[in-house]
């Protein structure tokens, strides 16, 4: 039986991250980047319980990870909720369209 | 010595004239007519003619009056006063200078008659008086300078009354620049004189050793004594002094090499010519060099300068009036013949022979030049004597007048010229203390005294022997008698002068003169003589004989070539001798040497001075400012552009740099969520080489 | 501030002319109030500036009959030799510096020749005898302004030969600068600015040298008390300079160094070789009265200085450079001799023959002899005298003319009789023939140089006979020989014209045979001044 240690999750952890942001660099799609943005973040959380496990105070790990996960709720209501005043202004959510704000 | 208070009236009298004349003299011209002018230029100098007279009466015997006006100068050593004095030589001169000087101005009255120039005429020729009495009369050399200079003035100012013919101007001109070159050596005797009393170079720094300095003529005898011995540059002070003095009366009195000046000066109305190229200030030079015997018996070689500078200009200026036509050209180049002779007098010691000729010349000269202005009249204006002829039967007055003062300057026993010149010529002979034997001086002497009887004797025969010749249509006229009385006055002053140089082997005491003038030259006694006094009466006798030989010779000859113009044999002699009768003629070229060498050189020498002043003086002042100028502009180019343009350049390249910047700013998230991940990454990639370099 | 006074004549002297010179510019802003027709404006400030000048006159001529040159009345009691008149005090305390004024016999010759030729300046200044229709003259261009600067300039001329201060000295020396710059500038000729730039800035290049050198001296002095008794650690008093310091031994430079800083700064003003090329251009472009100023005053400035600073301050050095300065002179005389020659312009050659006469200064002050000192210092005077003739005579044929090319005339004696004879003095006077007063103080010259440079002075007298031919060339060239058919008509001289040369030629024939008084006013001072200077050269 393999045994999974630290490594392990910090494999999987840079992976989602990995993944979280290639979503973010390629997609258009605001929704999409915002569904990268959790993947980092909860690859970031994962980070965290993982070090909390094998090394360090378990208690306060776990605080931050469920800070964590509050954050990306909010994150994510904020995050929608900006998408949907875009999408109310330009009818679009691509967001390589909504460049009014360049130099 | 007498103290007195006239002396100064006799140079004070003429100045009045010419003041008068000079600032009232247009104004009363016009409303009094010339007679008012006549009136006051006139009888001033007869007035000065008096006090002289009155003055040389009471002249102690053997002494000298004395007339003190103020302190003049008076600095340092230095002290002059303001004041004139009479001693034998002076109140000879000081009366013959006023006498002939007056008759003169009386002749003018006549000559001068429908000049509108008139009151200006007489005011130059009463100025002139002045300035020839003040340098007669003054006490001391630089009072003396000062008549020096002021006659040479006042024969510019005449050579050039005609002013408006540029010749005139120009001839006066040369007359003073000429005179100035005499006037330098002058005053730069004068100098070496006055330094030279007192004091003494010595390794070539001055030291004063207590003497006394002073420039008085009575003080000055004793105190040149004393520096006889003294020396500068290895030469003898006193021979320097007398041979720059020397170079003054050169130009004063028209001498080798300065006497270029005199021929030119008869541009001027011809009293002018008589009054002052001929008989008074001409002779200034002569009079120095007698008034500072005492100084020239003390060198044998500026005593030989002088006597041999008069010898050659006595033959040289004879032998060009051989040739000449113009009847005041001939009396000019005589005068400067008689004057050699002068100075061949004073040069060989016999001051009182040297003054003597003077004298007599005066009288016998001014009434050549003042026939030759009656002919000159007569003749409307015509000095060319090949035009003339004749004129005796017309004019006889002034025909015998001009016949006798031809005997008195060609030496013959009848008049006085015979008895100056014939002791010149001896005591020529019987100089010792010369460098040179004393028989050059006087074959020099001898042989200009031929010529002389020739030209003059030419020039009366060309005049007034031969057919008569018709002036305008008609015959030329006698003048009136203002004119007529004035030669006559002169000739007869020709003769008497004769009285009063006698000669001792005539008679059996000295010259009456020479006794008279023998207190101012007692320096003179103790030259050298060939004879001892009273000795070599049978040389006398001969000299004598041959003097009145060559001048019955050149009489005959001048008899033979030009009596009643008839012959042919002058044109064939000259057309015989062309080359030397065209350098005689032509004077041997000297103006022209003089101008191609010393004027020419002179110009070139200012030209270049003013091209060098504006060109490199002035150009590298102006260069200075350019190089200012320059500097400013390339400080002015690197504030502009260096300092200023970084400052510029910075906020240039903000500017640029921002807009090519602005590109970045895409608007885009994406981009800049690439750009935020390059950035950490390379943070990361940084922090980590960073670490590792520092840990 | 507290006098210590004999007397207040010189600052009344000083000041009168400044006083005029506020009343102008008074007239001058009260006139457009009090509605004065500019006319009115304009002779006012031409009478007031003639009063200045003339009661100027009034109190020099006062002043030269109270000095006693025999007697020197306060040498005893405060041990300046030979000064008169004198009132002293502080006037900035912390750099030691006095008002301090005074005359001794050099001084009062040149007070006295400041007041006489800036009265005949002024004169000169009037429109009078000016064709009406000339408006474009000198003399009706800005006539106030005119007036205002020629009336300072008298101030700054008369303060500096006052001065026994050297750092008043220096002030009114700066003084005289800018209104010189300006008359020539603004009155000036075509090409005047050229001209008032190239004077301003070599005079100016002078005073720096000045400047360095005065600090220098002040430095190196030592303590002494000022007037009011209060102690002071350095000193600017000229006379303090000369008798209680000696610099032979200075710490910072070397006192040559400092004479020729002062002696250029004053040699610019002579203006000796080769620095005198701002001279021609100055007078070519000056309106005449300038000129006359300028040459007549200014030019006396360099050598005055010479002799009241080099010569009293730094003796041995005065010694060291006998030689060079008689060199100087002699060149200045016959190069500029042989310059005048070849000039064209009337004013020009004057302006060159003022060189060549300042030479005869500068060899005869070099010879350290009683005859050479008074015959320097006379010949300044008679130079004073002589020059502003000679360029009021050329201003009066300008003004008729409107040019001065010398071969553009011809017969002149003809229609202007009075005024040829006035030219031919004034030229007379100046080539040094005797009975006028330039032979004097040339004679003077000669003879003081002689017994000292005696190969330099035969060199120098050779310029006489330069001097004789450009004179009498130029007489030729403009008076004598055929008329000039355009100048047919010409006018003589005018009342104005007449009552500016007549003084001076009437001096020009008193000086020549009586110049006792004017050397007797003189000659115990310079004895004084020269006196221990030949002593220390072993004469």
């Amino acid at each position: 039986m393999i045994h999974v240690g630290l490594q392990h999750f910090l494999v999987v952890a840079a992976l989602l991250f990995c993944l979280g942001l290639t979503c973010v660099l390629v997609r258009r799609n605001a929704v999409a980047i915002l569904i990268g943005i959790e993947l980092i973040l909860n690859a970031a959380g994962l980070n965290l319980i993982a070090f909390a496990r094998f090394g360090g105070d378990l208690l306060s790990g776990t605080v931050f990870v469920v800070f964590l996960i509050v954050l990306a709720a909010a994150e994510a209501v904020v995050g929608l909720a900006l998408i949907i005043a875009v999408h109310r202004r330009l009818r679009d959510i691509d967001l390589e369209r909504s460049d009014e704000l360049r130099g | 010595m007498l103290e007195t208070n006239l002396l100064w009236l006799i140079p004070g009298l003429p100045l009045l004239g010419a003041v008068l004349s000079g600032l009232l003299g247009k104004p009363l011209q016009r409303r009094f007519g010339k007679k008012a002018i006549s009136a006051v230029s006139v009888l001033l100098p007869w007035a000065s003619f008096g006090v002289a007279a009155w003055c040389f009466i009471q002249l102690p015997e053997g002494g000298s009056l004395h007339d003190r006006l103020w302190t003049w100068i008076a600095i340092g050593p230095l002290e002059v006063d303001l004041a004139f004095a009479m001693d034998p030589l002076s109140a000879m001169m000081a009366l013959a200078v006023s006498l002939v000087g007056s008759l003169i101005h009386v002749y003018s009255i006549g000559y001068m008659a429908d000049d509108e120039g008139y009151w200006r005429y007489f005011s130059f020729l009463n100025l002139f008086m002045f300035s020839m009495l003040l340098l007669v009369l003054g006490d001391n050399l630089l009072l003396m300078f000062v008549g020096w200079e002021g006659v040479g003035l006042c024969s510019y100012l005449l050579i050039g009354f005609w002013y408006r013919d540029l010749v005139n101007a120009r001839a006066g001109m040369k007359a003073f620049v000429v005179n100035r070159i005499g006037d330098f050596g002058f005053l730069v005797g004068l100098l070496l004189l006055f330094w030279s009393l007192g004091g003494e170079w010595m390794d070539g720094a001055y030291r004063v050793n207590g003497g006394a300095f002073s420039l008085n003529f009575r003080d000055l005898p004793d105190l040149v004594a004393a520096a006889a011995d003294k020396q500068l540059w290895g030469v003898p002070v006193l021979t320097l002094a007398g041979i720059f003095l020397f170079i003054g009366a050169c130009g004063k009195s028209a001498q080798i090499p300065l006497y270029v000046w005199l021929p030119d000066a008869m541009a001027g109305p011809t009293p002018v010519s008589a009054l002052i190229h001929a008989a008074t200030m001409v002779t200034a030079g002569v009079y120095m060099v007698a008034r500072m015997n005492f100084l020239y018996v003390h060198s044998p070689t500026a005593m030989t300068v002088v006597a041999l500078v008069g010898a050659v200009t006595a033959l040289f200026a004879a032998t060009i009036g051989v040739f000449q036509y113009d009847i005041k050209k001939v009396l000019a180049y005589s005068t400067v013949s008689q004057l050699g002779y002068m100075f061949i007098g004073v040069g060989v010691g016999a001051f009182w022979a040297g003054s003597y000729h003077l004298l007599t010349h005066a009288f016998f000269k001014a009434c050549l030049f003042l026939c030759a202005g009656s002919v000159i009249m007569a003749m409307h204006h015509e000095q060319d004597m090949r035009k003339m002829g004749g004129l005796g039967k017309t004019m006889p007055i002034t025909r015998w007048t001009y016949w006798y003062a031809c005997v008195a300057i060609s030496g013959f026993p009848i008049a006085s010229g015979f008895f100056s010149k014939d002791e010149i010529l001896f005591q020529a002979y019987n100089a010792g203390s010369l460098m040179v034997p004393g028989w050059i001086i006087w074959l020099l002497g001898f042989v200009a005294a031929g010529l002389t009887a020739f030209y003059m004797w030419r020039s009366y025969f060309m005049t007034f022997t031969g057919p008569a010749v018709s002036v305008g249509g008609h015959e030329p006229q006698e003048q009136r008698p203002v004119i007529t009385v004035v030669l006559g006055a002169l000739a007869v002053g020709a003769f008497a002068m004769s009285f009063i140089g006698i000669p001792a082997l005539w008679l059996d005491s000295p010259p009456q003169l020479e006794h008279f003038l023998a207190p101012v030259f007692s320096a003179a006694e103790g030259l050298e003589r060939v004879f001892a006094p009273g000795a070599g009466h049978g040389v006398e006798w001969g000299l004598m004989g041959a003097s009145i030989g060559i001048a019955l010779l050149g009489l005959a000859f001048a008899w033979w070539l030009y009596r009643g113009r008839k012959s042919e044999l002058p044109a064939r002699l000259m057309a015989a001798m062309p080359r030397a009768h065209k350098l005689v003629y032509n004077k041997y070229y000297v103006d022209e040497i003089y101008d191609t060498t010393a004027v020419r050189g002179f110009l070139g020498l200012s030209r270049l001075s003013g091209w060098f002043d504006s060109k490199v003086i002035d150009g590298l002042v102006n260069l200075c400012g350019a190089a200012a100028r320059g500097f400013a502009w390339i400080d002015g180019a690197i504030d502009r552009y260096a300092v200023d343009g970084a400052v510029n350049g910075l906020a240039w390249l903000v500017t640029r740099a921002g807009g090519k910047l602005r590109r970045v700013q895409t608007g885009r998230l994406t981009t800049y969520l690439a750009g935020l991940v390059a950035g950490v990454l390379i943070f990361v990639i940084l922090t980590r080489f960073l670490l590792d370099v520092y840990a | 501030m507290e006098f210590q006074t004999t007397s207040w004549l010189l600052t009344c002297l000083i000041f009168a002319p400044m006083a005029a010179m506020v009343l102008i510019g008074l007239l001058a802003a009260l006139g457009p109030l009090l509605k004065l027709p500019r006319p009115a404006v304009d002779h006012g400030s031409r009478v007031l500036a003639l009063l200045g000048a003339a009661v100027t006159l009034v109190l020099t001529a006062i002043v030269w009959l109270g000095f006693d040159s025999s007697m020197p009345r306060l040498a005893e009691m405060q041990g300046y030799p030979h000064l008169q008149f004198v009132q002293h005090a502080v006037w900035i305390q912390a750099f030691n510096i006095e008002y301090f004024v005074g005359v001794d016999g050099l001084s009062i010759t040149m007070v006295m020749l400041t007041a006489l030729i800036s009265f005949i300046a002024v004169l000169a200044s009037l429109p009078w005898g000016i064709p009406k229709d000339d408006h474009k003259h000198f003399s009706r261009r800005g006539v106030p302004g005119y007036m205002a600067l020629i009336m300072l300039l008298e101030s700054a001329m008369l303060g500096v030969f006052c001065s026994m201060d050297f750092f008043l000295f220096y002030v009114f020396w700066e003084l005289m600068l800018l209104p010189m710059y300006f008359l020539i500038g603004i009155w000036g000729g075509p090409r005047r600015e050229y001209a008032a730039i190239k004077f301003f800035l070599y005079t100016l290049a002078g005073s720096v040298l000045m400047l360095l050198a005065m600090i220098g001296l002040y430095y190196a002095s030592d303590e002494t008390r000022l007037i009011d008794g209060s102690y002071a650690a350095h000193t600017f008093d000229m006379v303090k300079l000369a008798v209680e310091n000696d610099f032979s031994s200075m710490a910072l430079v070397s006192p040559k160094l400092v004479w020729l800083g002062l002696f250029i700064a004053f040699a610019i003003k002579i203006p000796m070789f080769p620095f005198h090329t701002w001279l021609p251009d100055a007078h070519v472009e000056a309106p005449t009265p300038i000129s006359v100023i300028l040459a007549g005053i200014l030019l006396k400035m360099g050598t005055y200085g010479i002799l009241r600073v080099n010569y009293t301050i730094l003796p041995d050095e005065t010694i060291w450079a006998r030689y060079g300065i008689a060199v100087f002179g002699v060149i200045n005389i016959v190069y500029a001799a042989f310059v005048c020659m070849a000039q064209r312009d009337l004013k020009k050659l004057i302006a060159y023959s003022s060189v060549s006469h300042m030479g005869f200064v500068l060899l005869g002050m070099a010879a350290l002899t009683d005859p050479g000192i008074n015959g320097a210092v006379y010949q300044m005077w008679n130079h004073g005298i002589i020059s502003p003739a000679l360029f009021l005579i050329a201003g009066v044929i300008y003004d008729r003319a409107h040019h001065r090319r010398i071969d553009g005339f011809g017969g002149l004696a003809r229609t202007v009789p009075e005024y040829t004879g006035l030219v031919g003095l004034a030229f007379m006077a100046s080539l040094g023939l005797p009975g006028l007063n330039g032979f004097i103080s040339e004679a003077l010259c000669f003879i003081g140089a002689f017994s000292v440079f005696t190969v330099l002075t035969i060199v120098a007298a050779s310029g006489v006979i330069i001097t004789a031919a450009y004179y009498l060339w130029t007489m030729q060239r403009m008076f004598l020989g055929p008329l000039n058919e355009q100048y047919k008509d010409l006018t003589d001289v005018n009342w104005r014209e007449r009552l500016t040369l007549y003084p001076l030629m009437a001096l020009m024939i008193v000086l020549g045979f009586y110049p006792m008084p004017i050397l007797d006013l003189m000659k115990d001072s310079l004895h004084e001044l020269v006196a221990p200077l030949a002593r220390a050269a072993g004469m």
